[in-house]
């Protein structure tokens, strides 16, 4: 079954067409690899999926529904929740209140809960509580919980950021690059990681540039270049594709 | 903080110290009016009035982020509010229990038709929005006085209704115990009550899921929208609720001070409410107290140091309110210079100016 799927989305900043006309479509429950020489249009993709921008043109279907909303908090809402290229986590927060922070759209509490601290008010802050620590050592980073987010290590910035988008509840998980400045253990912690959240349900979608990872993890990988996307399939074959070698050797090799 | 920390575990303890403080806050404007003068308790009415205005400021500048240059603007719609609604002017008198929540809540309207134009700007830029829709809200009240007078332009409102609670009237003296209460000791009580209440509130919204959700907006916007947090609510939300803070003060305002005029709510008013919060410590709200008094209290302790010059000197050589700009001056300039995240500053602002101090923290221990 179809989860996401994009038609003809294009967008373009200035004269720079960054998606030209890109349609692909990601299955439920696979790790869909999204790869591509620098300025591919990937994260361009990823922020027009969010609604961090609109598209010019095409549309994003999701869960059987079209994904109408251009605001991010929709797209949010509606199941897809996202990692940023460069680590975007709330610094001067515990790890803990930022997986917090991921609660707040599936929880109620108001202005006048928030006064009040009624039993149903306390009862939602425990259990926004329970579960954000329940998913940091879900990724394995319980031990941080009172640290400062901007305090962690590197590795562990990632872990925090995938922990929070997931305690958003999502049904597709977004991730840009999220080996980018790992070394090779963290990167098969995090392969293993990856591969908990996809048999627990949830979809994945990721962009990456470490080769071996997309290869050992993907399901299926989607190729783009220049706004284009120009091939798709397994990684076995998307390996063995002339055009993506041309555009990642340049046509002289292919 | 650690004293602070130390009383949270000790639930009784902190009876004893908060029973003290409280005993200590009731006698205060007598032990003030007794060595000081009368004009003392005055002075710590505003000390009251300031601390719920400043911590309304500190809801948009301390919690959310967003730089507000015009809060004074709100202070103005609540006293004219209550002005308009309880004097002469119009002839209405409307009762302070109405008037109270009305303040609070024209407010609370301006604050969302204030927010919402500026929602997408940040920093700079919404600073200088807000601080002409701060100026556009004194002009309109300054010339509302033709074709239709409304606001009586800069002649201002006179004999507005003091604070009168169930024939209870705030202005008169009322004689308890065989102690005088006049109006400023009357006052001083209404409104220690109402920034006890308006700090509870403060305390509440901060550690709460609107509180999170303000504090990621403040630290990365982006993120707090792809995180799901509508940051369009969220933000009006801070607005919103700084202003109705604002408008109660405004109203209380209007009814101690008895009249009102657009010159009250310049400038250089938001710029004070805003240097009470930031010397004190933006987001924390022990801070923001702190700079309330000590920016209210001050200026007016420096007035003896004339009268100090003409005894010890016999002539006064420094005007003393030359003086009190100048050591105001310099007291903004040090605490910029070696507490830049205020005196006391909030746990979160102590995090962001003291990053390189990482040490501890590597280890999980709670900071």
């Amino acid at each position: 079954m179809t989860l996401l799927e994009a038609r003809g989305v294009s967008k373009h900043f200035g004269g720079l067409l960054a998606l030209d006309a890109v349609s692909l479509s990601v299955q439920n429950g696979e790790i869909y690899g999204l790869i591509g020489p620098n300025g591919a249009g990937k994260t361009s993709l990823f922020n027009v999926l969010t609604g961090l921008y609109s598209p010019d043109s095409g549309d994003f279907f999701f869960d059987g529904e079209k994904l109408v909303a251009t605001k991010p908090h929709v797209v949010a809402e509606r199941g897809i929740a996202r990692t940023f290229q460069n680590i975007r986590l709330f610094g001067n927060m515990s790890a803990l209140e930022n997986v917090m922070v991921g609660r707040h759209l599936r929880t109620h509490a108001g202005v006048i809960g928030a006064v009040l601290r009624n039993a149903r008010t306390r009862a939602e802050e425990a259990s926004i509580r329970s579960r954000a620590l329940e998913l940091l050592q879900y990724v394995g980073i319980a031990a941080h919980a009172n640290s400062l987010a901007s305090h962690l290590s590197y590795g562990d910035q990632r872990r925090l950021e995938i922990s929070r988008a997931l305690s958003t509840e999502p049904k597709l998980l977004a991730l840009d690059e999220p080996a980018a400045g790992m070394n090779a253990t963290e990167t098969a912690e995090l392969q293993k990681l990856l591969e908990t959240i996809r048999h627990d349900g949830v979809t994945v979608l990721l962009i990456e540039h470490d080769v071996k990872l997309v290869m050992g993890l993907c399901d299926r990988v989607a190729v783009l270049d220049y706004g284009k996307k120009i091939a798709e399939g397994t990684p076995q074959q998307v390996q063995h594709d002339p055009a993506v070698i041309e555009a990642y050797l340049g046509g002289a090799l292919a | 903080m650690s004293g602070l920390g130390k009383l949270k575990r000790n639930p009784r303890a902190a009876w004893v110290a908060f029973a003290l403080l409280a005993i200590l806050l009731a006698l205060l404007p007598f032990l003030a009016g007794s060595l000081l003068g009368r004009s003392w308790v005055r002075i710590l009415d505003f000390v009251l009035l300031y601390i719920m205005l400043a911590l309304g400021l500190n809801i948009v500048v301390g919690f959310a982020g967003l730089l507000d240059l015009g809060y004074v603007a709100f202070f103005a719609v609540g006293a004219y509010m209550y002005a308009l609604l309880a004097s002469p002017q119009f002839g209405i008198h409307l009762p302070f229990w109405a008037l109270l929540p009305l303040g609070a809540g024209v407010s609370c309207i301006f604050g969302v038709l204030i927010g919402a134009p500026t929602l997408r700007l940040r920093g700079d830029y919404l600073a200088i929005v807000t601080l002409g829709f701060g100026e556009i809200i004194r002009i309109f009240l300054n010339n509302l006085d033709a074709p239709v007078n409304i606001t009586n332009g800069p002649q201002g409102i006179n004999n507005i209704d003091p604070v009168s609670i169930g024939g209870f009237s705030f202005y008169q003296t009322h004689r308890l115990f065989d102690v005088n209460f006049s109006s400023v000791y009357n006052y001083y009580y209404l409104f220690l009550a109402l920034t006890t209440l308006v700090i509870f509130v403060s305390m509440r919204l901060q550690d709460s899921r609107i509180g999170r959700a303000w504090a990621a907006v403040r630290e990365d916007e982006v993120a707090a929208k792809a995180m799901g947090i509508n940051t369009r609510n969220i933000k009006l939300l801070a607005f919103a609720m700084g202003a109705s803070f604002g408008g109660v003060s405004g109203g209380l305002f209007s009814a101690f001070q008895g009249f009102i005029s657009p010159e009250s709510f310049t400038l250089i008013e938001s710029i004070m409410i805003l240097c009470m919060v930031v010397l004190g410590g933006m987001g924390n709200i022990a801070g923001v107290v702190l700079g309330v008094v000590l920016l209210v209290v001050l200026p007016e302790a420096l007035r003896y140091i004339g009268p100090a010059e003409q005894a010890l000197l016999g002539r006064v050589f420094v005007d003393p309110d030359d003086l009190r700009m100048l050591i105001f001056g310099l007291a903004l300039i040090l605490v910029m210079l070696f507490r830049p995240a205020g005196l006391l500053p909030s746990t979160i602002r102590k995090r962001e100016f003291a990053a390189e101090d990482e040490a501890e923290s590597q280890d999980g221990i709670p900071t």
